[in-house]
């Protein structure tokens, strides 16, 4: 692809690749916390996926970088790094446009055990903490650290200041919606964590016994419905019943 | 007949059913699992004909006594040297042999080593999971259900060939025996978040293992590292192997059991052909990282390769108590029979 007025990375702004260890290797766009560049991960995700060389395995999109899983007996580590160094030149610069969801959520305190703490920490009443929080719109940036668990960006500036506890807390409920360091996430596995509790949403957001596994792409975005109790406990029989709570919202 | 089971009479907490990890699913933050030492885990599941990453027992240090229901099932033992008791003589390892319907087998921890595997001619007939039996105990995932193996539990067996006694043999697995002294990583992906004399340190001072250790992470004892700047990263992809080096500065190497991801710099990766030596140190083991460079992990890992592309010989085991000098001073190495070919 030529460089054109509309394409504003030049083509020396690739990747930088980065080995981790013999078997993988790291394709780096930076090292913020930014949609421009998930989007270019996400970008290059899709066309090594489509790619489909022989001895790739998988590959994994984060924040801010592409890790490629590789078999170094099929394919070695110079001509991986050359067709991941094409791949990035050809690969658009903006990703497609990812989806909008509706997630509902529960903020009563019985869930939201930290909205007071957080309240406390930044001045703001506890009501204001649940109408900043589900009026944000959040972009799933990557999957990590247990099946289907979202880490999103696009938390209100409001939070930043927001860090992580002291001591971790003891396991969490499945499903809690979380906050710290001035990021969000949706937890999916009950495990202690240093990330504090707003809520609980009756999705679930990997789930072995419902097609699809997993609903959401990286790259989508998401809102939070807050929901009452009653609501809750009526969404959590459906969900556990193997359907879908969370709305896929129409786009134009 | 029915098909015959292995039943699990007692089991250690450490003792899993694993293949070869479960591929394709690290982007929704799935772990991969799999063998702790897979070298071990092929060889033994090799030595009776399975597939190289086929389903087997991976025992821990809490040690496992088994039983066959329904016919007798042939066994292969390789891994970390544990005490091998078949009703109550005690048996070399790496071997393997023909467990009958009443005869009792066990493994206990040895002086050395953490995994050892037991792999059943015709594997384990379970249901994989995302394409995979092995067992990841924090998200619950394969195994029988999702957790280590218990007493009680019935491992009903796959299809095998025709299978017949097989006195207990021991293997010539001379790969198994590998340098626990020295442990080989390539350097990043981000070393350059340490200054030069700290990576030289990291690479020249004595690591201790702690005894906190699991199949998630391995926690390293030592001189704490520093960073050069900050230490929290934007979380990114983690390797087998990776070196994590959090704030404390005590590095931590994510093993089979690690999410996909994580947001310490990583300092180094431990080489492919070298993850499952290390992974047999137990706690209070001391040894040194070698810095290597691609080119030799990927001949490491290829002289491996080839070691397990060969059939895996065997020696009759006469008696246990003669050191292994003896019975290949017997000359019964001539008398090897491939563990490819059928087994009579």
């Amino acid at each position: 692809m030529s460089p054109s007025p509309e394409s504003p990375a030049p083509a020396h702004s690739g990747p930088r690749l980065l080995d981790a260890g013999e078997t993988a290797l790291v394709a780096e766009f930076g090292d913020v916390v930014d949609p421009v560049l998930n989007d270019r991960v996400l970008a290059l995700d899709a066309a090594v996926t489509a790619r489909a060389l022989p001895g790739v395995r998988e590959s994994v999109p984060t924040y801010r970088s592409l890790m490629i899983h590789y078999d170094p007996l099929v394919i070695d580590r110079a001509t991986l790094a050359a067709e991941v160094t094409a791949l990035a030149q050809a690969a658009p610069a903006e990703a497609r446009r990812g989806a909008l969801w509706t997630i509902p959520c529960c903020y009563d305190p019985e869930f939201g055990e930290d909205i007071a703490t957080i309240a406390a920490s930044t001045g703001l009443a506890p009501d204001e903490v649940v109408r900043l929080h589900s009026g944000a719109r959040y972009r799933l940036y990557m999957y990590g650290f247990a099946p289907g668990y979202c880490y999103l960006g696009g938390l209100p500036e409001a939070f930043a200041t927001v860090s992580r506890r002291l001591k971790p807390r003891p396991p969490h409920p499945p499903n809690v919606v979380m906050m710290a360091g001035g990021l969000a996430s949706i937890a999916t596995v009950s495990m202690p964590t240093g990330w504090f509790l707003v809520g609980r949403t009756p999705e679930r957001m990997f789930s072995l016994t419902r097609t699809p596994t997993v609903l959401l792409d990286v790259g989508d975005e998401l809102m939070f419905e807050p929901i009452d109790r009653a609501t809750f406990d009526a969404l959590e029989a459906r969900a556990t019943a193997g359907e879908v709570v969370a709305r896929r919202e129409p786009q134009p | 007949m029915s098909t015959p089971a292995l039943r699990i009479v007692a089991a250690g907490p450490g003792t899993t059913i694993q293949d070869s990890g479960r591929h394709g699913y690290l982007r929704f933050g799935v772990t991969g699992a799999g063998p702790m030492d897979p070298l071990a885990h092929a060889t033994a599941n090799l030595a009776v004909g399975n597939a190289p990453g086929a389903s087997a027992i991976e025992v821990g240090l809490g040690g496992l006594s088994l039983a066959t229901e329904g016919g007798p099932v042939t066994l292969a033992i390789a891994g970390a040297p544990f005490t091998v008791a078949l009703d109550g003589q005690k048996l070399e390892t790496p071997l393997v042999l023909t467990l009958e319907p009443g005869a009792a087998l066990s493994l206990r921890a040895g002086p050395t080593g953490a995994w050892c595997y037991v792999a059943a001619a015709g594997s384990f007939a379970l249901a994989p999971v995302l394409g995979s039996t092995a067992t990841h105990t924090r998200s619950g995932l394969g195994g029988l259900d999702g957790g280590p193996l218990k007493a009680g539990d019935r491992l009903p067996l796959g299809a095998a060939a025709e299978l017949g006694h097989t006195a207990p043999s021991r293997l010539i697995a001379p790969w198994l025996e590998r340098s626990l002294d020295v442990v080989r990583v390539v350097l990043g992906p981000q070393d350059d978040f340490f200054a030069p004399e700290v990576v030289e340190r990291f690479l020249t001072q004595p690591w201790i293992l702690s005894g906190r250790s699991d199949r998630m992470g391995y926690l390293l004892e030592g001189e704490p590292l520093t960073h050069a700047g900050g230490f929290n990263i934007v979380s990114d992809g983690i390797a087998h192997g990776a070196i994590q080096v959090p704030g404390e500065g005590l590095p931590i190497v994510q093993m089979a059991d690690r999410a996909p991801t994580g947001g310490y710099p990583k300092i180094a990766t431990v080489i492919g052909a070298d993850l499952g030596s290390f992974a047999q140190l137990r706690p209070g083991a001391s040894f040194r990282f070698a810095a290597v460079d691609i080119a030799t992990a990927v001949a490491a890992r290829r002289a491996q390769a080839e070691a397990l592309a060969r059939p895996v010989e065997r020696v009759p085991l006469i008696r246990t108590e003669l050191p292994s000098e003896f019975l290949l001073g017997l000359n019964l190495v001539g008398g090897v029979v491939s563990a490819k070919a059928p087994i009579v």
